[in-house]
């Protein structure tokens, strides 16, 4: 029984391969052995990459515990909003839609308007006590924020408000790690 | 000098490994890097959830671990590189 030979890919000799292939010889253990150790050089560039994202999510986690709190806002006047009713509003810069619920004579809620599972917009249905994502169908408490059905895994984040001179304030936003 | 070549009372010389032997070294490599970066992709993304719900206190953890899975990736990759 003859040893096959590594450096052709059928395992026979050079000399017994098609013309074509002894005028491009190419070592195909070799090859393979090249190819392989490329491989492992871009995998360590990809562990790279994720390093320097957790980094990069380090230095935000540290830059956002030492920003201000938001200062209070006023949203709306309390006649502005009928029960059952919400209005749209933006706090605590332009860049965050938030919704404020009004759930009964005296029961006020806001959120982040934003999903947290793809950042599409809530619709709030106050008759069934929940806010709706169209995009995917997930819902969330209009009590608390909480997920409840569909992809979400993350409540919506809380805008903690204050009635006070016939206006609503938002006062600040709670993540939920915060509540 | 001995059968080896080595000079004799010497240490043996090594010999130079053949590129079959070399693939098996780099497979074996290839797989431990594979796991590490499916570990620090895992971290990212449990990571980022949980920072997007405001929880700050897995991220410190979480990057040290993630820089000691590159460190890991760095040192084989040395060693690869200390094959040739």
């Amino acid at each position: 029984m003859t040893e096959r030979d590594s450096r052709t890919p059928d395992g026979r000799p050079p000399a017994e391969q098609p013309r074509w292939r002894r005028d491009f010889p190419i070592d195909v253990a070799e090859d393979a052995y090249v190819a392989r150790r490329d491989f492992a050089k871009f995998s360590v560039l990809v562990s790279a990459a994720f390093a320097t994202g957790q980094i990069w999510l380090l230095l935000r986690s540290i830059f956002r515990r030492r920003a201000p709190g938001a200062p209070p806002a006023r949203v709306a006047s309390v006649t502005d909003v009928p029960v059952g009713a919400a209005i749209a509003f933006r706090y605590p810069t332009e860049r965050d839609p938030c919704l404020l619920v009004r759930r009964g004579k005296d029961e006020f809620v806001a959120y982040g308007s934003e999903c947290t599972h793809l950042m599409c917009a809530v619709l709030p249905e106050v008759e069934k006590g929940r806010l709706r994502c169209p995009c995917h169908m997930g819902f969330f408490d209009l009590a608390t924020g909480r997920p409840i059905a569909g992809p979400p895994r993350r409540r919506l984040p809380v805008v903690t408000l204050e009635v006070r001179d016939g206006g609503i304030w938002a006062t600040g936003v709670k993540l939920e790690s915060e509540q | 000098m001995t059968d080896d070549g080595s000079p004799a009372g010497g240490a043996p010389r090594r010999r130079p490994l053949a590129t079959g032997e070399k693939s098996t070294i780099v497979y074996g490599i290839l797989g431990v890097l594979l796991v590490l970066l499916v570990a620090q992709l895992w971290l990212l993304t449990a990571t980022t959830n949980a920072w997007l719900g405001g929880d700050d206190s897995v991220v410190l953890p979480a990057a040290v671990a993630s820089l000691a899975c590159l460190g890991l990736n760095v040192g084989l990759l040395l060693y690869l590189f200390r094959l040739e």
